[in-house]
């Protein structure tokens, strides 16, 4: 590899640059939002200002000149995933709203009263809720495979719950209260093997490293755009195709139809089947943009140097006492979830922040993982492709002070 | 290197964390409400004594971080031997100063919880003061349900 130019990608990001509360700011909540490159925020500009129309719907220069950048943006997707075919890429909201919309359309569909959904512990709310709403509107059963005190799946347990009644499996690729990677390769292998289909949650793994849906061979992969480095308001569900032709429109509306009367409407064909409404227009350009600026630098690099980055901070995090790292799977990605003894995460997350430092203190939408531990809630760092070892530092200066100061 | 936090984090404040007064299950109180917010994960259960009217004693149980334990540990220590018309008097005032609806802090009246103004500078920590502070307020209008910051 050669060398990674930090220097030049954290010239990319504006808003690092700014000051908070007087400090540079550090900016380590990543796994919440990152931040966007100039390239991102220069081409939402650049819709707005010369080529903003809406799309699908006219014959006229700008909206033809809309519609072929959306649709850019689709295959940029699709090579970014290597799905096979941009109709398995519907654009959404966020990861959140792919889950629902596998949860109302796939599962009300194909899933009956007894059949049985299985998820991991580790999984964010949005890999928990919908499951929920599901099993109270059509009688299916949520099952839970466990994780053992490093924040790993106990995989052997995982399999024992995968039976004859069990129609979905949908687990975190990463999860973003631990930082765990799942072994999806096995996940997906185990499955299959009894014919059941996986959801991966990829809205942590996406900004972390390389994904390739059709060598994991999942059946959905879903992930946000506002955490890999674009806009807020994209998301995009990849599902096999076959699947989703099976799958009943989730949202009714324009844009999703080929023609209707009053007496009967026919669906348009995919991806736009899903896609009812006016979407996020300039902001899924603008997550083409993020595309072409992270494969511009490389996935494999970007993970490469995360590693190393973690890898530093959790070194450092060891030698403080008092310091206690919560989710130290073998495989993880750039997150470091900790507590301190006698000092609760919100008070760190407010002293951090008077040092210029922006952590997340909370729950992180995983209140089952918080139970799990017996905490309340974690402190949570998370890095980017854009932090340093100079941050890392600075952090673990913060956090030496303020155990003092606490006494 | 905290300098800024000062206002936020008084000597007072790490005292009442370090050493929660009135840290205990009461045995005879006629009030429990428990308390929660869930942007934190802080939970508390207060209970009073009430005889006559008169918070004769108060005590609390609960995890939380430095600003809610030190707010709960403090009211416990000033509604002691206040009516209840009194506690809820110092519920509004107490209210007002962090919500900063008053710019000027009534010092008297409000006493050493005075040392939790500085909560109003920053928004997100407002509710870690107020929590004890709305459960004590379902407390004395009798509430059974647990109280929520949200
Ligand atoms: C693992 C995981 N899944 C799902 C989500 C939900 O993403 P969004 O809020 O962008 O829909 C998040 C975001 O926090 C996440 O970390």
């Amino acid at each position: 590899m050669t060398t990674y130019p930090i220097d030049q990608i954290r010239a990319d990001f504006p808003i690092l640059g700014e000051t908070v509360r007087n400090k540079p700011l550090v900016y380590l909540d990543n796994a919440a939002s990152c931040q966007k490159p100039q390239a991102v925020i220069d081409s939402i500009v650049h819709v707005y200002s010369h080529e903003y129309a809406n799309i699908h719907r006219g014959v006229h220069t700008l909206s033809v000149k809309a519609t072929d950048r959306f649709e850019a943006a689709r295959e940029k997707v699709k090579r970014f995933i290597n799905a096979g075919s941009e109709k398995e890429i519907i654009f959404l909201r966020g990861a959140t709203e792919a889950i629902n919309l596998v949860a109302q359309s796939f599962g009300k569909s194909q899933l009956q009263a007894g059949d049985e959904i299985v998820i991991s512990a580790m999984e964010h709310h949005a890999n928990i809720v919908p499951w929920q709403m599901l099993c109270q509107q059509i009688g299916t059963v949520l099952k839970v495979a466990p994780m053992n005190q490093k924040g790993e799946l106990i995989f052997e347990e995982f399999e024992k719950l995968l039976g004859d009644k069990t129609k979905l499996v949908a687990i975190a690729h990463m999860s973003n209260a631990l930082g765990t990677i799942n072994p999806v390769e096995k996940i997906i292998a185990a499955a299959h093997a009894k014919n059941i289909p996986v959801l991966l949650d990829g809205a942590q793994a996406t900004p972390h490293m390389a994904v390739d849906v059709q060598a994991l061979d999942c059946d959905f992969y879903v992930f946000s755009g506002h955490k890999l480095y674009g806009p807020s308001g994209t998301g995009v569900l990849y599902g096999k195709q076959a699947l989703l032709e099976a799958m009943p429109p989730y949202q009714g509306g324009g844009d999703m139809i080929r023609t209707v009367t009053f007496e009967k409407t026919t669906y348009a064909g995919l991806p736009h089947k899903f896609e009812a409404g006016t979407p996020a227009i300039a902001e899924i350009i603008g997550l083409g943009a993020a595309i072409d600026y992270v494969s511009a630098i490389g996935m494999e690099n970007i993970a490469a140097y995360e590693a190393e980055l973690l890898a530093y901070a959790t070194e450092q995090a060891e030698q403080i006492k008092g310091m206690n790292i919560v989710g130290q799977a073998a495989e993880k990605g750039g997150i470091l979830s900790f507590t301190l003894d006698h000092i609760h995460p919100h008070d760190i997350g407010t002293m951090l922040d008077s040092l210029g430092i922006a952590i997340r203190a909370g729950h992180h939408c995983a209140m089952p993982v918080m139970d799990f531990y017996g905490v309340p809630a974690t402190a949570r760092a998370s890095f980017a492709m854009y932090n340093t070892r100079e941050e890392v530092d600075i952090l673990m200066q913060g956090i030496k002070s303020l155990i003092e100061v606490f006494g | 290197m905290f300098d800024d936090l000062r206002d936020l984090y008084q000597e007072v404040i790490f005292d009442h964390n370090r050493n929660p007064r009135n840290f205990r299950v009461m045995e005879n109180a006629n009030r429990r409400v428990d308390g929660f917010n869930p942007l934190c994960g802080d939970k508390l259960t207060l209970f009073l004594k009430i005889d006559d009217h008169v918070i004769t004693d108060a005590s609390f149980q609960g995890s939380g971080c430095a600003i809610s334990t030190a707010s709960v540990s403090l009211m416990t220590e000033i509604i002691k031997g206040k009516t209840e018309q009194e506690a809820d008097t110092l519920f509004q005032q107490f209210h007002e100063m962090t919500t900063g609806k008053t710019e000027e802090v009534n010092l008297e009246a409000i006493g050493k919880l005075a040392v939790l103004a500085g909560v109003r500078e920053y928004p997100a920590r407002v509710k870690c003061a107020t929590l004890a502070w709305h459960t004590l307020d379902a407390a004395l209008k009798n509430q059974q349900e647990a109280i929520s910051t949200e």
